[in-house]
């Protein structure tokens, strides 16, 4: 595993410039992931109305890895019916922790699927996973 | 430095690869890698006199209990102890802290009193006295840095006062690498009528330490899972046991016990014999070599890698800036815009090993407006070489995510 494929121009985009990393007005629920043992930290919000997350963003610090992921999450979810977002969280992470490898199946993760290569890392999973544990926790109280 | 070389050799990790390239192992401030010579002796106990000590009226049970008292013997022998009943062996440094916590801590303090310890310390000489502050009602107060990193004496001289009665303090900072005048502050907390508990995991394998200190093994190149509490006799004696069970009691009755002597009063259940094995020779080993030369490869390499470091312009540095002369083999810092995870993988992929985060030091890290830091962290065995890899893959960092230079 080469650093070209866990850094790749895609990650480096992202995590240089988070498109989506700024407070959100009119947030309808906001959730904190963290790692404690990085000190990765993002605060998620979400703005879900009618069973749809109209809008999210987020706001925190973090590794290149953890940041990336975060925004293309972000990216992702915006517009999908919550039970889409929550199922799609549940795909990244089970690509992450190796459990999904087919690639047809992977392919509506679209640029997130370029952190594949995370998965054969596990110093750097937890880095990963970070946003899309918070934003099915975030979800899961919704529906609740 | 041709010493390095010379021990090198006795490393057997320090010789395999690591992502295919050999390791440049900067994390000392961690663990340490194992000689050869501590690894035979843990072998060596397991393979030939494995037996539980203290019990059996056998040869092999006497044989584990010889090992295990000997291993207490040089131990109080190597910080200049008075007698090996003074020495308590732990799992590790946090696990000694805690016995101090809680026997001690919970035992003595209360509402009004007030329990000093410094804004440098590892979480295991942080947390467990947060909880005494919290359990008894006394107020924890923290002793703060100057510009350069060192201990604010002016907060050593008022923090400390006639309510405190407990000072915790660590003898090295495990990330600015600052060797601290715990001589001062034991003296000045004893004037007051406190205790003084020094945290000796970054110092006692790097310099010569004149006990009252406590002491996590495998720091030393000593198996993990050894850690030694060292305290005045008379303090222990009057401490209440800390984990109860087998081997640390007198008579047991239905209702009642009575407590064993020291030091096995502290030690209950089945010890790490095979660690105090390899405590030992790890002992023996640094005894063999001596803290001068120690010091002096360690005062070589941070010489070596600083003015380096200075040149490059993306690189932040902490606790490097000292003006006195306590600068140990820790250096921390950072590469400008870059997380701490992201450089250690980096420097992963060449084969370089320095730790990320926040090193059990979050407060530390707060009060230093620092999210995480990267450090390296050196020990006898490193080389001018180890340093040069390093820089030459901290200069590749910003260019992998993308940064200009």
């Amino acid at each position: 595993m080469g650093l070209e494929d866990i850094y790749t121009e895609l990650v480096s985009e992202h995590s240089r410039n988070p498109e989506h990393r700024h407070a959100l007005p009119g947030a309808t629920c906001s959730l904190k992931g963290h790692n404690p043992s990085c000190g990765d930290e993002i605060t998620l919000q979400l703005k879900v109305k009618d069973g749809v997350v109209e809008d999210a963003a987020f706001t925190g610090v973090g590794c290149a890895i953890s940041q990336a992921s975060t925004d293309m999450m972000v990216d992702l979810i915006r517009g999908k019916r919550t039970e889409e977002a929550r199922a799609l969280a549940q795909k990244f992470i089970g690509m992450i922790k190796g459990e999904i490898t087919d690639e047809a199946e992977l392919e509506d993760l679209d640029e997130a699927l370029s952190l594949q290569g995370v998965s054969h890392m596990p110093a750097r999973v937890k880095c990963a996973v970070l946003a899309w544990h918070t934003l099915d926790e975030a979800l899961k109280e919704q529906g609740k | 430095m041709a010493d390095a070389q010379e021990f090198l050799k006795d490393f057997p990790l320090l010789h395999t690869e690591m992502n295919g390239r050999p390791i440049a192992y900067l994390d000392n401030g961690a663990t340490t890698q194992k000689p050869e010579q501590v690894i035979k002796a843990i072998c060596g106990y397991y393979g030939g006199c494995n037996a539980n000590p203290h019990r059996g009226a056998y040869a092999l049970s006497v044989e584990a209990t010889e090992i295990y008292e000997n291993a207490r013997k040089r131990t109080a022998a190597f910080i200049g102890a008075k007698r090996p009943e003074e020495i308590i062996f732990t799992k590790n440094a946090t696990e000694a802290l805690n016995l101090i916590a809680y026997s001690y801590g919970l035992t003595n303090l209360k509402q009004g009193d007030e329990i000093v310890i410094t804004i440098a310390e590892h979480h295991s000489n942080l947390v467990p006295w947060q909880h005494v502050a919290h359990a008894t009602g006394a107020a924890l107060k923290y002793i703060y840095l100057e510009q350069d990193g060192n201990l604010s004496d002016e907060d050593i001289e008022t923090k400390i006062t006639e309510r405190t009665k407990l000072v915790a303090c660590t003898q090295v900072s495990n990330v600015l690498g600052l060797k601290n005048d715990v001589k001062k502050i034991a003296a000045k907390a004893h004037s007051v009528g406190a205790v003084c508990v020094v945290d000796g995991s970054q110092s006692v394998a790097h310099q010569k330490v004149d006990v009252r200190d406590i002491d996590a093994g495998h720091k030393m190149l000593s198996p993990m899972g050894i850690g030694v509490l060292y305290g005045k006799y008379d303090l222990l004696d009057a401490m209440p046991p800390f984990l109860m069970g087998g081997d640390m009691i007198e008579y047991v009755e239905e209702q009642q016990t009575t407590f064993a002597e020291l030091p096995a009063k502290f030690e209950a259940g089945t010890q790490n014999v095979g660690g105090a094995a390899g405590l030992t020779a790890a002992i023996d080993y640094l005894t063999g070599i001596g803290f001068d030369r120690i010091e002096a490869i360690e005062k070589d390499l941070v010489d070596y890698a600083l003015p380096q470091l200075r040149e490059l312009p993306f690189i932040e540095l902490y606790g490097c800036d000292t003006k006195r002369d306590n600068k140990t083999g820790i250096i921390a810092f950072n590469v400008k815009d870059v997380h701490p995870h992201d450089v250690a993988t980096i420097l992963d992929s060449t084969g370089v090993a320095v730790r990320a985060g926040h090193h059990c030091a979050q407060p530390l890290h707060k009060y230093l407006g620092l999210n995480a830091s990267c450090r390296a962290s050196f020990y006898l065995y490193n080389t001018r070489e180890d340093v040069d890899r390093w820089i030459a893959a901290l200069k590749k960092v910003r260019e992998v995510l993308g940064y200009g230079a």
